[in-house]
């Protein structure tokens, strides 16, 4: 290519990039990998050893903690994946299939942490489920006698990312299928005798398939060390891994921070662990998978369970849009005595009077999620640009880099991020914390761009080379502008991406930074629905408004056309 | 199970919004007959397929009756009908061996192992691919490929074979060798033919009647 002095500023942009995110990561990892074998001068800890190993064993729930661990982090990631598969199955063909994207939009968009508050409200014994079937079905005038939220099995954490990861799952697929000619291999199928669904499945999955590993292990190793929906949802004592790591990190005697760092090593450990027996399993389950698609069944039960689990993904959908509206109307409540369906009395008092606390958490809120989408977004397209001035695409290897943040769990790494930031002397700023979203704002900001950025028909550009453009016009007023709903919407996911962060605010923020999120997290433990469902509900708000923007402006815009 | 009486269209006529594609078209099909329609490409000869198979879009509206062997299929799912039909790409299932294809196809009555076996290397007898079952069908010729495709339709048995422009893709010595492939094995099981093409020498080989769709 010509123009050697835009490509050399472009050609900076993967390293700068990749130093972005790459940085604080293997650092952080380093700064908690050698706190567990008892490294951490600045409190003490000048010997190699395995003593933080020894406290973490001794610690009578450890078996617990880890086998909650395992055991949630499992079932939700199956459960997700097997309703997105029977979703799917079932919508395959179907009219209304397509906007599907619009449709799970406000789910997707809202935090983890705003779900499982929305969910706890649903679920709890005086929760609205409760409320809707009491006293005409269950003569309940008092809120029953049963342990729903934390339970010990863990069914409450599930329960909220099943129905927050399935969504996810079922966009990824969506995404997939543009690399198959699923129409034809269906259409064909169902010539020889089979179901659509059973098609979908038989033939269209195992095509489809290589395409989603790396979605499902994000969903895995995110659902393995979750820490907020854990918080809200999850078991209490012992908690899950990653919960009883944080909660020494926070403890008041610093020494509890070897044992911390070994908890959260154990808990990249279990994450490791848990994708490679994925993988190991892939092969396995793919030979069994061969004999029941080469048997020849028509009709068996393949159809049956698809559309059983469309009904259940149904119903987790309307349970979390239920969730939000649980949400918004404690906000609004006034008197919502036990059995009642509905609040007796209304009231916008609760938000008057919140205003005044809710301005800081707001306004750090956005200024973060602004900002930290804006630098991804700048980040993303200047790789994008690279790629196509040098004319070549990162392969396989290079988005394994781009899914590290989405597969590093979060405990693991921050933890050393935040002794990194202690000692440059930047933690606590709003700058660090912005860099800590960035990390994991940057690889959902690529990803949703990279797609559509990619299969622009590049004889625009050639066309507008050939008239003389240089290569700063053409990405300025053609790539851009053509691909303006493409960025719009990379920017409402990194927006919502950055809303959504817990553990990131906590750790850089050093606990002096509050967002809509932390603030909502800390209350979901105090019993004031009224005040919680404020923080929640316009923590799902806010990436929803972005979304809503994003949508409707380059409509407007070409309107007119 | 009616008497063979082939593929039978009563009054069929198929639209898109105001647009009338196929105009009323009353036709039998005969067991081992061929019948070819054809029209420049946006004359619904596809479509008319489609209809046939039961795939068609629900943007187009479409009455008329299609019956095979006397039973009435119209309101049929397409994988209740029986229907086989062959597209321009074979679309053999990548993540399946040219066996495994073959295998998908066959009923599952056929249950004991060595049966299905024995019928997929019949199969694979057939059309001179006599080792084939376990190579991946990437690494087939474009004419190898195209009569597993076939071989694939036959073992599921049905009642009619479409053809949907099934030789376009194919330079034209194997296009000539395909045809003669699909004819024969088709007519020795008595199946009623109808093929779709906008090429004459196709019309001419199938070497029966000829149904004209205007733009």
């Amino acid at each position: 290519m010509t123009a050697p002095r835009g490509a050399g500023i472009v050609g900076l942009f993967p390293a700068l990039t990749v130093a972005a995110f790459l940085l604080p990561i293997v650092a952080g990892l380093a700064g908690t990998l050698l706190p567990a074998f008892g490294y951490l001068p600045a409190i003490g800890g000048n010997a190699l050893g395995l003593d933080p190993w020894r406290r973490l064993i001794a610690y009578p729930g450890i078996a617990t903690s880890v086998i909650t661990s395992l055991s949630t982090g499992f079932a939700a990631t199956l459960a997700s994946l097997a309703l997105a598969v029977a979703f799917c199955a079932i919508a395959h063909g179907r009219s209304w299939a397509r906007r599907i994207g619009g449709f799970v939009a406000p789910v997707l968009s809202t935090p983890h942490a705003a779900i499982a508050i929305g969910v706890a409200f649903l679920i709890a014994p005086s929760g609205w489920i409760a409320r809707a079937i009491s006293p005409w079905l269950t003569e309940w005038t008092l809120p029953p006698d049963v342990a729903t939220i934390g339970h010990r099995s863990g069914w409450p954490l599930v329960l909220c990312l099943v129905a927050k990861e399935t969504p996810y799952l079922v966009l990824m697929m969506i995404g997939a299928l543009h690399q198959v000619p699923a129409r034809g291999h269906v259409m064909i199928a169902r010539s020889l005798g089979y179901s659509s669904a059973e098609a979908w499945l038989k033939i269209v999955l195992p095509q489809i398939y290589p395409q989603i590993r790396l979605p499902i292990f994000a969903v895995l190793a995110f659902s393995l060390s979750v820490v907020d929906v854990a918080l809200i949802l999850g078991p209490g004592n012992p908690p899950p891994l990653a919960v009883l790591a944080l909660r020494w990190f926070s403890d008041a005697d610093i020494g509890y921070y070897f044992p911390a760092a070994a908890a959260a090593s154990l808990q990249l450990l279990l994450v490791v662990f848990a994708i490679v027996a994925w993988r190991l399993a892939e092969p396995i389950v793919t030979s069994v998978a061969r004999v029941w698609i080469v048997r020849g069944v028509r009709r068996g039960m393949a159809t049956v369970s698809a559309r059983a689990g469309f009904i259940v993904a149904i119903a987790l959908f309307a349970g979390s849009i239920f969730a939000i509206a649980g949400m918004a109307l404690w906000s609004i409540a006034d008197a919502w005595r036990f059995p009642s369906a509905l609040p007796t009395t209304w009231t916008l008092g609760n938000w008057s009077r919140e205003l005044a606390s809710l301005r800081a958490p707001v306004s750090a809120t956005l200024l973060l999620a602004t900002a930290a989408t804006l630098i991804a977004l700048v980040l993303a397209l200047g790789c994008l640009e690279n790629e196509t001035r040098a004319r070549h695409h990162i392969g396989t290897r290079a988005l394994w880099l781009l899914y590290l943040p989405l597969l590093v769990p979060q405990i693991a790494f921050l933890f050393g991020t935040q002794v990194l930031l202690v000692k440059t002397g930047i933690d606590g700023t709003l700058a660090a914390v912005v860099w800590a979203h960035l990390v994991f704002v940057l690889p959902y900001v690529f990803l949703s761009l990279a797609d559509p950025w990619r299969s622009l028909d590049s004889r625009y550009a050639r066309t507008a080379a050939s008239l003389g453009a240089s290569p700063s016009r053409i990405f300025f007023r053609i790539r851009l502008p053509l691909l303006l709903g493409p960025v719009l919407i990379a920017c409402a996911i990194g927006f919502a991406v950055s809303v959504g962060q817990y553990l990131p605010t906590v750790f850089a923020g050093n606990g002096r930074i509050a967002t809509l999120t932390t603030d909502a997290v800390t209350l979901a433990g105090g019993a004031d629905r009224r005040v919680i469902g404020t923080y929640a509900l316009l923590q799902a708000l806010l990436p929803m408004l972005v979304y809503v923007a994003a949508v409707t402006v380059p409509a407007c815009r070409f309107a007119r056309r | 199970m009616g008497a063979k009486m082939g593929l039978a269209l009563q009054g069929v006529r198929i639209a898109l919004g105001t647009h009338r594609l196929v105009p009323p078209l009353d036709f039998v099909v005969a067991p081992g007959e061929r019948v070819t329609v054809m029209g420049p490409s946006g004359s619904g000869k596809s479509t008319l397929l489609a209809f046939i198979a039961g795939t068609l879009d629900a943007a187009f509206t479409a009455e008329g009756r299609v019956s095979i062997d006397g039973d009435d299929v119209t309101d049929l799912a397409p994988e209740r009908r029986r229907v086989g039909i062959l597209f321009q790409d074979d679309l053999l299932f990548p993540h399946l061996s040219v066996g495994e294809n073959l295998a998908f196809a066959l009923t599952p009555a056929l249950r004991s192992r060595d049966a299905r076996r024995a019928a997929i290397a019949r199969a694979l007898d057939e059309a001179e691919l006599l080792n084939f079952a376990g190579r991946d069908p990437a690494t087939l010729s474009g004419g190898q490929r195209a009569r597993v495709a076939l071989m694939r339709t036959l073992l599921a048995e049905p009642r009619a074979l479409l053809l949907d422009e099934p030789f376009n893709k194919l330079d034209s010595q194997l296009r000539h060798d395909f045809r003669r492939f699909v004819f024969d094995h088709a007519s020795t099981r008595g199946l009623p033919i109808l093929l779709v093409t906008h090429d004459a020498v196709d019309a001419d080989a199938a070497s029966g009647r000829v149904i004209m769709l205007g733009a």
